[in-house]
Formats: C-alpha cells, structure tokens, sequence
C-alpha cells in the first residue's frame, strides 16, 4: 500500500513540516545504529575470540549469549538491508553475520568422537558401500597378475619387463639360494629397517592418493595404476614359484601383503567411484554426484593410508625379525581376519539405524532458492 | 578533470559489475540470505604460497632440532623425517581447516576461508577430499617439472610439454570456471569464499561522528547548506554510495582535497545549486548527508530509487 504513494505526495513526518527533510540526528538509519551497535560489537569480539583460541574457551555465559547475539545481528542486517543506504553498514553486519554464521553453525564434535566415529562407523560403512568398485578394482589386478604369472612362467624375459624396476637384484639371473637368502634376510641395525619401513609407508600412500586423485581424469590412471601393481605381483610370483621357492615367498609376502594389496585395491576402488560420478553420474547433477561420491571415496583414502601405515610397520619390523614360516602365515592369516571382520561388520547396527531414518544431530542444511534472492544470478546451488 | 571523474565512476560501475559476478548467496536457517565473496585466484595462489612457506619452515625446523637432539646418531631419525615430511605434505590443509574451520594460517592471513557450497557445516570428509585431491593437482606435476629427470630420464619433448600441460589445466582450472572452483572444490563441493575482518567506521550522516573532520577544515559550522526536494530528486541510491565512497576515501589527505573540489563542482553543476561554497568537503557531507535522508525516507515509502537513470 504503502509503494503506491505517488512521489509528489508530501511525506508525512510526524513533526516537521512538508517539503522538510528531517535532520540526521532523526535519520532512522542512524538512531537505528546507536541503538545495536554495542551489541554487535560484543558479537564481534566473542567471534573474534572463537577465532583465535577456539570456541572452547569462552565462558558459559559467552556461549549462551552468543545465539542470541548472532541471531540480533541477523535481523539488524535484515533491517539495515531495507531501511539504511548507507554501505559501510550494511557491509559491516554482512561480514560480521557471515563470520558469525560459521561459528554458531560450524562444526562442534570433539577430536575424540570424531575420530571414534570415523573408524567404528564411517569408514567400514564407506567401504561395504563401494563394493562393487573394490570388486572391479580387485578383479583388474587379480587379472594382471594372472595374466603376468602366465607369461612370465612361460618365457622368464618377461620378468624384467614386468617387474624390473622393482627388482632390487632379485631377478631370474640370481640362483635359486640367493633368492631363498632374500626372502629370510635379516636386517642388522635397526634404524635401517625403520627408515625402509618409512619410505615404504611415504611411497605406498602417495600411490594410494594418487590412484585416488587419478580418478578425476575418468579413471583410467587408476586402472593404469592397478594394473601395473598387479603385474609387478604376477611377474615375482612366477620366479619364485619357477624356482620352487612358493611357499616361502607367500610367507614372505603375505604379512603385510594382505594389508597393503587391500589399501591399494581400496585406493583404487575409491579412484574408480569418483570416475564413475563424473562419468555417469546418473540421475544427478554432476557437481551433486562429485560432491557426495568424492566425499566418501576421500575417507576411505584416508583408512587406505592408515593401512598402509600398518603395512609399512609389518614389512619393515616384523617381516625382517621373524623368519618362521608358519608364524609368518598366521600372521598373514589374523590380517585377513581382521579385516573381514572390520569391513564386514562393524558398525553394521548404525548402517541399519541410519537407512531406518537418518537421526542427526542438528544440521543446517539451507537452501538457496531462486525465489527468495533479490539478484537470481546469485544463487549459489539452486536446490535441485 | 570532469572527464577523469567520470571516467573513475565508469571503472568503479564496472568493477561493481565484475564483483557482482563473484557473490554467492547462502540463505540462512533462519530465512535471512547472507552474500559471500569468491575469492580472487590471486588471493588463493598467495595463501597456498604462505603456506607452502610455512611447511617448509616447520620440516627444516623440526629435522634440525631432531638431529641435534639425537646428536646425528639416531638412526631412526630418517624414518621419522620421512614420515613427517608425508604427513606434512598430505594433510597440513586437512587438519588446519578441520580445526580452524576451514582456514588455514595463509588463508587466515589472506582473510579467505573455505565453507560448504551448501552453507551446511563443513565436514571432515570434505575437507579431506578436497585437500588429498592435491596430489593430482600440484605435487604430481610438481614433480614432474622439477624433478622429472628421475621420474623418467631422457623424458622426450613431447613429454614434457604433456606434464606442462597438465599443470597448466589443473592448475588454473579455478580461472576457467564461473565459481571458482579447483578440483579440489567440485569433489568436495566446497567454495572459497573471501572473509576479510570488515571494521565498523562512523557514520557520515552521524553529525557527532564526523565532528573531528569540520573541527581539521578549521570552517565555521554556523551556516548550513539547505537543498531543496528537487535538489534532492536528481541522484539516486547508486550515486549516493558513491559518494560516500569518496567522502571515505583518505579522509584528511591533501590530495583527496582536489577530487573533493572536483566533485563537488560537478554535483554543484548537476543541481543547479546557486548557494555559496566556502569548504567542498563539508558542502559534500551536507549534500551526503540530506541526500541520504531523502532517498532512506522515500524507502521507507516503498520508493527505492537505484540511479540518477531510474524514473
């Protein structure tokens, strides 16, 4: 009613007269900013001191005033947003509402709960998920090596084009007893091992990461990746198995070989996730299938890389202090338990109570709609 | 002079324009919408920068003080290096932006930080997946360039052009997309946005604010300038802020004396105002000042004039 005034129709302030423009000591704008400004600078400096030490430190009292303050704020910017022109206001309660949006709203889990759920829950769930992927991932490698195992038993040559680089003067020109002597070698000092075991662990997860990354350029590096691992593998198996040596090489493979082939196929599988929203992402948006798949394929990167780690320890220290073939069997085989048990079951209850209904804690999810924006270029991700 | 001026305000509209490409919107719970900044490519490449420096730093410190703890005898010194240089690589951005929700020291220092797209809280797992997505974006071609001797000796030329190649599209992938976005951010769905720490400064029709400015100009505050409605008719909200732009601008500088005088020249010209001008600084804050009361009261009646160029 009110936009329909025509223009010329004198504006009917209460105590002054027609045509008079009100002083700037009566500017609405301007009472309006005396009257909050002390409360906004309060907000200011609680949101500073989140900043800079931490949400935690602030008093009780702090934390109960700070909703309160930031809510205070939101409606003086809605406010200001419609009654005052002047800018440096307006971009001050902006700002000081976007900084105190991410504090209120930001995420308050402790470190601790975080990580427990992260490995009690998250990441098995992550992994069970990508089944199938870790299937594909696992089946492209298994097949290198088969088909590497085949050709390298028929025709030794094939040895050094497979495996070569890794060969580490094992190769089908070594006799049989120098073999044999490189599967139970011990390490003297034990620094050595340790760095061995160190640079294992930095390489094995930069490969891991990239098999992962790689899976942005539609996957094919992955499958590359993957498939040159396996090749690696089918190649040494089929000298030590030319020469007699399979039981022992097994047992000088498998410790940590069951924990790190099982990191690599995860690598790869969360590499071929990614691949796979990009290229078919379905029903969605692609921006919307990269973002939820990336997400989860980056955790179980993350469990990968811890895995690896473990390898790295089992192959550095275990694997070049104990030579006992049954003793290294069975620690291969309480690997392969443990983690079927771990990825097969654990936090299956939460799988079951999250698909049930998904119970969150509170989670602002708010939406940018074309509607509600004043400038609808804006929008940041139409709710689609 | 007109003619600079003129030509200022053309420049200033069009950087608006480019800012206003930049700005996404996150509608709060509450209903509110709040307006985010993109961040600019160079602030983001200086934040990596300051803490690529800051990694480096924290390596060489930490190794020096291992080994001349050890006495250089330790020889478990190396695994220990190596695992931190790893861990230090891979995830310094990870956990800064966990802890520190979603900065990190060079982005702080910057004032970017980064948030969901969504305006949701910014998980764990997002802030991983858009940080372990580096190994493809910098390190890899990183090494390739610097070191690509040892990864591949003898590489061909066309090699090499390949590895630039990939650099350069993962590199400046955020130049070429309308938000910003690294590759990073399009798997995690996360966006940079700029956060500087705005400060409140008085307001200009605040009389008892802007006191200390009349008091340098040394005028007498006596006699005010009055301007009529129609005056007061001819500019609208864009002009306004302009303005105040101007008036804001190295306030006390000499320099600014002389596009104050300029201005108000040309306001003067525009208005038709007959009156005498001793200061132009205060003639612009008056002018400012009624200006402002006249378009925020027509606001108030539903009246929202945008520019001198709107009805």
């Amino acid at each position: 009613m009110l936009a329909q005034t025509p223009p010329d129709a004198p504006a009917a302030v209460p105590g002054s007269p027609p045509g008079a423009i009100p002083g700037p000591r009566e500017l609405r704008s301007v009472v309006f900013r005396r009257e909050r400004e002390a409360a906004w600078r309060e907000l200011e400096d609680l949101i500073a001191a989140a900043d800079k030490r931490g949400l935690r430190t602030l008093g009780a009292e702090q934390l109960a005033r700070l909703p309160h303050l930031y809510r205070a704020a939101l409606s003086s910017l809605s406010v200001a947003r419609s009654i005052s022109l002047d800018r440096a206001l307006t971009d001050y309660l902006e700002n000081l509402v976007g900084r105190a949006y991410f504090v209120v709203y930001g995420t308050r889990q402790h470190l601790r709960r975080q990580l427990a759920e992260f490995f009690l829950w998250q990441l098995p769930s992550r992994v069970r998920r990508a089944r199938w992927h870790i299937l594909a991932a696992a089946i492209v490698m298994l097949a290198a090596a088969i088909a590497a195992f085949q050709l390298t038993s028929a025709d030794m040559d094939y040895y050094y084009v497979f495996a070569g680089d890794m060969a580490q003067g094992r190769t089908p020109a070594s006799s049989t007893s120098e073999l044999r002597d490189g599967l139970y070698h011990l390490e003297s000092g034990s620094g050595m091992l340790a760095t061995f075991a160190a640079s294992l662990f930095s390489h094995n997860a930069r490969i891991g990461i990239l098999a992962f990354a790689t899976g942005f350029v539609a996957g094919l590096p992955t499958l590359l990746l993957l498939f040159y691992n396996g090749l690696v593998l089918g190649g040494f198996a089929a000298l030590y198995h030319a020469r007699g040596l399979a039981v022992d090489l097994w047992a000088w493979m498998l410790p940590h070989g069951v924990t790190e082939l099982t990191a690599v196929v995860l690598c790869g599988a969360a590499g071929l996730q990614l691949a796979q929203a990009l290229v078919f992402p379905g029903a969605r948006t692609r921006m919307d299938s990269l973002r939820d798949h990336g997400r989860a394929a980056a955790l179980i990167v993350v469990g990968a890389v811890i895995m690896l780690f473990i390898a790295g320890l089992i192959e550095g220290v275990f694997r070049q202090t104990v030579t006992s073939v049954p003793i290294r069997f069975a620690v291969a085989g309480t690997t392969a338990v443990w983690w079927i048990y771990y990825f097969g079951f654990v936090g299956r209850g939460r799988d079951r109570a999250e698909a049930a209904g998904p119970a969150r804690g509170i989670q602002p999810e708010p939406r940018a709609t074309g509607e509600l924006l004043p400038q609808r270029s804006g929008a940041m991700e139409v709710a689609r | 002079m007109r003619n600079v001026a003129s030509n200022m305000a053309a420049v200033a509209a069009q950087r608006g324009n480019e800012d206003a490409k930049l700005i996404r919107e996150i509608v709060t719970p509450e209903g509110i919408p709040l307006r985010f900044s993109l961040a600019r490519a160079g602030d983001r490449a200086a934040a990596f920068l300051l803490d690529m420096v800051l990694q480096i730093i924290v390596l060489v410190v930490i190794s020096w003080g291992l080994s001349s703890a050890a006495g250089g005898e330790a020889s478990w010194l190396t695994a220990v290096i190596v695992v931190l240089a790893f861990l230090l690589v891979n995830f310094y951005f990870a956990v800064f932006e966990v802890r520190w929700q979603g900065a990190t020291p060079g982005k702080r220092r910057i004032g970017i930080r980064v948030i969901d797209a969504r305006g949701g809280q910014l998980e764990t797992s997002a802030v991983l997946a858009r940080n372990l997505i580096r190994e493809l974006e910098v390190w890899m071609p990183l090494r390739f360039l610097l070191a690509g001797g040892l990864v591949w000796p003898e590489a061909p030329g066309w090699a090499r052009l390949c590895a630039g190649a990939w650099t350069f599209v993962f590199l400046f992938m955020p130049v070429f997309n309308k938000d910003r976005l690294r590759i990073g951010d399009m798997i995690a769905g996360t966006r940079v946005v700029m956060q500087p720490r705005i400060v409140l400064v008085p307001d200009l029709a605040d009389q008892a604010a802007e006191a200390p400015y009349y008091a340098r100009a040394g005028a007498p505050v006596a006699a005010g300038h009055a301007f009529s409605d129609a005056q007061l008719g001819i500019y609208g909200i864009y002009e306004l802020q302009v303005l105040e732009g101007v008036l804001r601008t190295r306030p006390g500088d000499p320099a600014q004396l002389e596009v104050l005088r300029t201005v108000s020249e040309k306001v003067r010209a525009k208005i038709r105002y007959e009156g005498k001008v001793v200061d132009d600084e205060r003639f612009l804050r008056e002018f400012y000042a009624a200006q402002r009361a006249h378009l925020e009261q027509k606001l108030l009646f539903g009246q929202r004039r945008e520019d001198k160029f709107s009805k």
